[in-house]
């Protein structure tokens, strides 16, 4: 007899032999290694003090308190992203003016050796640019955000995080865990999805990974600070400014969490309905993470990381849009044909043809997208030279007509629109099934799409702007 | 090529498993609860020889490296962090799997100094698999802090196992867990991991069946476990065995008609 | 024996004993994992913030489940 029907058998006779009796079995064999577990730890663990301090309990008290675990959940947020955008600045302001001299060093070797324009502008206004733009406005920012919430996740915040908001996720008819990762998703989308793993059931699997880009990742930090920080510090001092703009971020953020809820409360009652399956979150004790070690790691980890991706995707992209830019088809530019086209439908989200495109082309990286808006703004035309943040202001302001409503419709599109290449990619990967990685797309998109054109609409009837 | 070791026998099977195995490399896996620091173990021991990938056919990540000792390198596959083997998700499935059919040369059982009680219940399950274990209590800078002692010793010569207390994060104890590693996986030290005593009328059942078991699974899966399993109803075991049976006996057809060839 | 009250009525600081577990199969085997076997002692930690979920210390971790999945864990209450 071959081994699989004699295997059969066994079973066969082994249930007979239980009897009937097969959960009273299953749980003495639980309880006979429980018990010996718990023999074995009586004689071999003992403690040195009576007096034991129970830190972690003690942190927990107030970190996951009624009164103060809210405030201090948001109060930590606000301190990261604060640490973030003050932080950045001195590098960003200093990357820059390194960047845009050696940019105009090159310009002049360019024009020394007679080098035709179109290289030239391929190479120095396009290429050039794009990376420069990336490395010196999004890669600071990145590497500081990341390094700060490696650091809360390795002292073992993020299941405190968890804890405190699972009751919004519960009533969500979504996981538990999903918090987590969410959490995740700060980081890194495709992180995020990544660890939806945790998640064993797949129906609220899938609601975490359809939901997981409505919490803006690393790469999309800058492009929300930088606009926040342009329209928020405006008119006042740099201190208050930077406070008004981490509130304006953080506000940012605590309204992506809420999409999330909202869209997961959707999904469960809709596409993804279903029985909530059980739920078990470890608290495990507080580390003190290695400051040093994590802090070395993680911003070299995110400066190769960023570079890296500053080479393959920014530049290629700076090439595109500059060929886009320089290439005429009719009596005007690919760039600005394209830009047109696209145009009535953004004016109804509160944006224009040039921010719309430069979401589309900022596909394959988040990051990409603001570089990609000010270099195709630049090459629109008034030749006015891009130095330093500063300039960003009126670049969009004075130049391309950016009221409030633009600035706060871009920064919503930017945290409602499809996920980045990347991201889709993962999502594919894990969930196999085209179907819900197009959805994956589309939802995100389409929440964006209708909030921008609300707020347009309202805004526009009732001649706020 | 004939029917060498390399085309039957434990090299076949950690095909299966897309094990990066030369045939004739040390195979150590790591096993613990979720929230050991089991990963901090993992990366102090293989540092940047490490790559992550998944487990075949489940969405389940899985981390492989190496490290050198002794002149030897040794594979270190992390598994799945688990509370039990009792397969009731596909983490477990994998971990079980693992132990059960691709026979690793010496199992890690990583555990949390401050919490032991709870980990000792997957140590226990781990060894009813495989004798070829090695407990390794971690976070024990956290249970001194929790002024915490833990009689190491004791805890040894109890549960008939090397016993090693680690604070991965900070590289204490790891030299003498690569060494408690390379003793059990070359043979040099044989542990008797001690068993758990289960009720009058599972532990008289199992003696009934683990003759049989034996028959059929010819002494490469721990009998006295399997007849534990099917007491306690485990029909995916079953199948597994079949998937593990099937698989070997592909791997010894495709060897045998090279040799005919 | 008493058949046991629900955990999750039990307040914070108290500890208790589990008597029996009202689930059945996976969901059944998933508490007994983690130790919640008939005789084990259990502390009630905290609940959230939103009152929802409930920390317990069982076998020396610190462990969290929903009202509901708490619900079915049936304890006797020790000083």
């Amino acid at each position: 007899m071959n081994p699989e029907a004699a295997l059969g058998n066994l079973l066969e006779e082994a249930k007979s032999i239980a009897g009937g009796q097969q959960t009273g079995i299953r749980d003495g064999i639980v309880k006979s290694i429980y018990d010996t577990s718990e023999r074995i730890t009586r004689d071999v663990v003992s403690y040195t003090s009576d007096d034991r301090v129970d830190l972690d309990r003690k942190i927990d008290n107030i970190l996951t308190s009624r009164i103060w675990g809210f405030p201090i959940m948001f109060g930590i947020l606000a301190v990261v992203f604060w640490v973030t955008i003050t932080g950045a600045n001195y590098p960003s302001a200093f990357l820059a003016t390194q960047l845009f001299w050696l940019q105009d060093r090159l310009t002049e070797l360019f024009l020394a050796l007679n080098a035709p324009d179109w290289l030239h502008g391929f190479l120095v206004l396009g290429v050039y640019r794009a990376l420069a733009w990336v490395v010196s406005v999004m890669l600071p920012p990145m590497a500081i955000f990341f390094p700060l919430f490696t650091l809360l996740e390795d002292a073992g915040y993020l299941p405190r995080v968890a804890f405190n908001l699972d009751r919004f996720f519960k009533k969500a008819g979504a996981h538990g865990k999903q918090a987590l990762t969410m959490s995740m998703g700060f980081g890194c989308n495709a992180a995020g999805v990544i660890a939806c793993r945790i998640i064993e059931s797949p129906r609220e699997r899938l609601i975490a990974t359809l939901t997981n880009n409505f919490v803006p990742c690393n790469g999309r930090f800058p492009t929300i600070i930088a606009l926040a920080g342009l329209f928020v510090a405006g008119s006042v001092t740099a201190t208050l400014g930077g406070v008004l703009a981490t509130l304006g971020v953080a506000g940012l953020v605590v309204f992506g969490i809420a999409v999330t809820l909202l869209v997961s409360w959707l999904l469960s009652r809709t596409l993804l309905k279903g029985e909530p399956s059980s739920f078990t979150l470890e608290l495990p004790p507080y580390r003190i993470p290695q400051v040093g070690q994590v802090l070395v790691r993680s911003v070299l980890d995110r400066t190769i990381f960023v570079l890296g991706r500053a080479v393959v995707i920014a530049a290629p992209a700076g090439g595109l849009v500059w060929v886009m830019a320089n290439t005429a088809v009719g009596d005007t530019t690919v760039l600005a044909a394209a830009a047109g086209g696209l145009d009535s439908f953004a004016r109804l989200m509160g944006l224009d043809g040039f921010i719309l495109l430069a979401f589309i082309l900022g596909l394959p990286a988040n990051e990409i997208v603001l570089p990609i808006l000010i270099m195709s703004y630049l090459s629109g035309g008034a030749m006015v030279e891009m130095e330093s943040m500063a300039d960003l202001h009126h670049l969009l302001v004075v130049q391309h007509g950016w009221t409030w409503l633009t600035g706060l419709c871009t920064v919503i599109f930017a945290l409602c629109h499809w996920p980045c290449g990347t991201t889709l990619f993962t999502i594919q990967r894990e969930q196999k099934n085209w179907r819900w990685t197009l959805l994956a797309a589309v939802i995100p998109a389409g929440i964006g799409i209708i909030i921008c054109m609300t707020i347009t609409t309202l805004t526009r009837a009732l001649h706020l702007v | 090529m004939g029917l060498t070791r390399q085309s039957t026998g434990r090299s076949a099977v950690r095909e299966i498993f897309n094990v990066d195995d030369a045939g004739n490399e040390l195979v150590i896996a790591l096993a613990g609860n979720p929230n050991t620091g089991k990963s901090t173990v993992f990366n102090a021991l293989t540092g940047l020889r490490q790559h992550t990938g998944n487990w075949p056919g489940k969405t389940v990540l899985r981390a492989e490296g190496s490290f050198m000792h002794g002149g030897r390198r040794y594979n270190l596959i992390d598994l799945p962090g688990t509370y039990s083997l009792h397969a009731a998700s596909s983490e477990e499935e994998v971990a079980r799997d693992f132990l059960c059919f691709a026979n690793p040369d010496a199992t890690v059982v990583v555990a949390d100094g401050t919490c032991l009680e709870r980990n000792l219940n997957l140590a226990l399950q781990v060894m009813e698999i495989t004798g070829k274990v090695i407990l390794c209590v971690n976070l024990i800078d956290e249970a001194r802090r929790k002024k915490m002692h833990i009689n190491i010793r004791k805890l040894s010569s109890t549960l008939g196992v090397p016993v090693i207390s680690t604070a991965a994060r900070s590289g204490e104890g790891l030299p003498e867990l690569m060494d408690a590693i390379s003793d059990v996986a070359l043979g040099r030290v044989t542990p008797k991991p001690v068993l758990v005593r289960y009720p009058e009328q599972v532990e008289a059942a199992i003696a009934r069946l683990e003759p049989r078991v034996r028959e059929i699974t010819g002494g490469h899966i721990n009998s006295r476990w399997v007849a534990l399993r099917l007491i306690d109803g485990d029909a995916k075991l079953v199948q597994a065995i079949r998937q593990y049976y099937n698989g070997r006996e592909s791997k010894i057809t495709q060897a045998g008609m090279e040799v005919l060839a | 024996m008493n058949a046991g009250m629900p955990l999750d009525r039990l307040r914070n600081g108290c500890c208790a004993l589990v008597t029996e577990l009202a689930a059945e199969g996976p969901a059944r085997r998933r508490l007994l994992d983690l130790g919640l076997v008939p005789g084990t002692k259990v502390e009630v930690i905290r609940r959230s913030p939103l009152g929802d979920p409930i920390a317990f210390n069982i076998r020396g971790a610190v462990i969290a489940f929903r009202k509901e999945e708490a619900g079915q864990v049936l304890v006797v209450q020790v000083s």
